[in-house]
């Protein structure tokens, strides 16, 4: 009855089906990624996403800086600039570095459109297909969307409290190399990481620097967060230890607003030469309107203020979080990240984070599952949780409603308990986070 | 009744099905727009009866997938508030919505459907897990289909093969709804029958038969362009199609549905149509199988569209 070529005569939704790159494999609907599409709803607290809370920018700060740009300089505003980017803010970048002990030429800093485009050139740069690429266990999810785009092979390194382990560093690139695997780069998130929201202590940045260098693994610090401490400054950047093997990535998002889209790579010379090059070819050039505006910002705003009230924002809604998972979920391990958005959250062993997020749905919460963050598949044990976003009431009642979720979950798990094998089946999704979009 | 008609397309809402209503919906919206209707797109919530007064529209297109729009609930208070709407009677709805409901129904009119427990989660916790998933074995044998009692776009569903794997799909389950229906795997090909009535009486559309590339009408398969092959009209012989479509025609009469409704079958290898589910508020994305049913029949989607909402703008209330 069927033709022997069993395509014969199919509509094909999608014409260009079978054209797409190998690179393009997996990126497939998601069931996960749409239950997301309710986070957007008033009546549901996510906890899930990263938007910072932009509404504690004083408005009058941005509209006079546009204001001013427009009348200052409003055809440079208006038209293509340099690939590298705006010099006078490429000058002012080094003074935000230097609050993390870097010392650096403006020569070196390559603006791009947000940091998560400086992560995406330097990969194109160096990956090929098949190279190995080391992470911490987990790490963003961005980044990992961005490896597997240039068929990399993300391995997975031990991070404790004290962020990556040196030892686990050593052992991985040890291990790899006797494999005869290709190591192109350390990617890093030395602070507040993402989604963790450990720091790498002062201790181990100079070990993690000495074994990459001695091993010729090149390193990319990835540092959105850094200034968003609560105490304690965070330990000077590792690319203040090696600026020859640390390519360092940076961002207004998270200081001022991801409205902008800017951030920036800090490379070493020859680095930095080809990275201009890839990004004028992406892109022709940074948005010369957003980087006026920031420059501007830099030069008349207080800008330290500033990073100061976002701190204290972001402390009480961190305090909120904390204190409502003591009280509703006393049994659940989490950190307690002294800066950043996030707190990375450990589920009894068994509980799925990924399978338990349609209950969530139904409660009206949402969350981050903890398989978002590894290449490898794992994180089901694991959820993130961001408080940056939502205000420390609703936080509140997240964490409650949180609760609501994982009670009725273990209540399920105990009527099946002991009748066969209850681990959900395996299945990496391509993507399992949030659109950036929703909080 | 002006040409032009304002017609308000309620579409999202707070299910996990709300991205593929709001796909849903803005097909319908732009559709309708370009026959050239006034349309307004709203995301119901709290304000939503006031608004529906501000616009007062001629007539509602509920594109709420999930319980949010498929359980009758909100059908039920359109009609309360005086508003006419495209799609079944709130009855009707909640008929189909539920699947055990809709099943028994429909075996009643005569329809073929697979062999099924509908279970509750207290009864796992009463009866203990073990004896029920024992029984469930024992009645409908190692391949099974376990779904939510409510719920689509495969939301939730395992097919099972292994009994081992059960419990888990159990759990998967009732993580959607408290009530799961349990169904004994029917091989054979998966198709669907859209029906529609634009005033000549139910017609069953040319049947489109799904092929997903690997194998199974998951959600990714549904809703990613290219990972299903659709054959329309399905491949099959005239007694198959015949069966295929008085089944649909048989489950669209006795759940009382109107407008348009997809019929989900399996028609096994002696060419026998058996029942899986009715869908009151078919999809109508860039992916679904309705809008290619309706193509294949030679009929314009908007069109189409345009006549259901004529159709419920004048019927009586």
């Amino acid at each position: 009855m069927h033709s022997a070529n069993p395509n014969v005569g199919a509509i094909q939704l999608d014409p260009w089906f079978g054209h797409y790159a190998e690179r393009a494999s997996g990126l497939s609907a998601s069931e996960v990624r749409a239950l997301f599409a309710v986070a957007s709803r008033p009546e549901v607290v996510s906890l899930a996403g990263g938007m910072p809370y932009v509404r504690a920018l004083p408005e009058g700060l941005v509209s006079d800086a546009l204001a001013r740009v427009m009348r200052e300089s409003g055809p440079a505003a208006l038209q293509y600039g340099s690939g590298q980017g705006v010099p006078a803010l490429r000058e002012q970048i080094l003074d935000v570095m230097a609050l993390e002990g870097i010392s650096a030429s403006a020569d070196d800093v390559v603006v791009t459109t947000g940091s998560q485009q400086a992560l995406d050139l330097v990969t194109k740069l160096f990956i090929d297909p098949g190279d190995v690429i080391l992470a911490e266990a987990p790490s963003y999810v961005g980044a990992i969307g961005v490896f597997r785009s240039y068929q990399a092979h993300v391995v997975h390194l031990e991070t404790d409290a004290d962020g990556l382990v040196p030892d686990a560093l050593a052992d991985g690139i040890q291990k790899l190399r006797a494999e005869g695997r290709t190591i192109k780069f350390l990617y890093t998130i030395p602070n507040f990481h993402n989604p963790a929201g450990v720091t790498l202590s002062a201790e181990r940045r100079p070990e993690i620097v000495r074994i990459c260098a001695e091993a010729g693994v090149l390193i990319m610090e990835d540092n959105p967060y850094g200034l968003l401490h609560f105490d304690e400054p965070v330990p000077s950047a590792l690319r203040s230890l090696s600026p020859d093997g640390v390519i360092y990535l940076g961002s207004f998002s998270k200081t001022l607003a991801p409205g902008f889209r800017v951030g920036w790579a800090l490379a070493p010379h020859a680095i930095r030469e080809k990275l201009v090059l890839v990004a004028e070819a992406a892109i022709l050039c940074p948005s010369s309107f957003s980087q006026l505006v920031i420059s501007d910002y830099l030069s008349q705003a207080d800008w330290k203020a500033q990073i100061n009230e976002f701190r204290g924002v972001y402390r009480e809604r961190r305090d909120a979080m904390l204190e409502s998972l003591a009280e509703h979920l006393p049994e659940l391990t989490w950190n307690v990240p002294n800066g950043g958005f996030y707190i990375w959250v450990g589920l009894p062993d068994d509980l799925d984070s990924k399978a338990m997020l349609p209950r969530a749905v139904t409660e009206l919460v949402a969350y981050t599952p903890g398989t978002a963050f590894f290449a490898d598949g794992g994180g089901r044990q694991n959820i993130r949780l961001s408080f940056c976003y939502p205000t420390p009431e609703s936080i509140r009642l997240g964490v409650r409603r949180l609760a609501t979720v994982i009670s009725g979950e273990r209540e399920l798990l105990e009527t099946f308990a002991g009748t066969g094998r209850l681990t959900p089946t395996q299945v990496t999704d391509s993507v399992t986070a949030p659109p950036p979009d929703l909080s | 009744m002006t040409a032009t008609m304002t017609i308000a397309v309620l579409s999202g809402g707070i299910s996990h099905e709300r991205e593929i209503s709001l796909r849903t919906g803005r097909r319908v919206a732009d559709a309708l727009s370009d026959r050239g209707h006034s349309v307004v797109m709203l995301d119901p919530d709290a304000d939503l009866f006031a608004r529906l007064d501000s616009i007062s529209p001629d007539v509602v297109w509920p594109a709420l997938h999930g319980s949010s729009g498929e359980d009758g609930a909100l059908l039920g208070l359109l009609t309360a508030h005086g508003l006419l709407y495209v799609g079944p009677a709130p009855s009707s709805a909640r008929l189909a919505w539920s699947k055990p409901v809709a099943k028994t129904l429909v075996e009643r009119a005569g329809v073929a459907t697979a062999t099924s427990l509908t279970v509750t989660r207290e009864a796992f916790r009463e009866l203990g897990a073990a004896n029920v998933l024992r029984l469930i074995v024992d009645q409908l044998g190692d391949h099974v289909v376990v779904k939510p009692a409510q719920g689509g776009s495969a939301q939730g569903v395992t097919i099972v093969s292994d009994p081992e794997r059960l419990p888990r799909a159990m759990v998967d389950a009732f993580t959607y709804h408290d009530v799961a229906i349990v169904e004994m795997f029917i091989g054979g090909t998966e198709v669907s029958a859209t029906v529609v009535d634009i005033g000549e009486g139910p017609r069953v559309l040319p049947l489109v038969e799904i092929v997903p590339l690997d194998g199974t009408y998951s959600f990714e398969a549904r809703y990613t362009a290219g990972e299903t092959n659709f054959f329309v009209p399905a491949r099959m012989t005239d007694v198959a199609s015949a069966s295929a479509v008085n089944a649909a025609l048989a489950a669209h009469a006795v759940l009382g549905l109107g407008d348009l409704s997809r019929i989900d079958l399996i028609v096994d290898e002696h060419g026998v149509a058996h029942f899986l589910e009715a869908n009151t508020l078919p999809g109508l994305t860039e992916t679904s199988s309705a809008p290619l049913a309706i193509e294949a029949a030679g009929l314009a989607l908007a069109e189409v569209y345009e006549s259901l909402a004529r159709r419920a703008a004048v019927r009586p209330s």
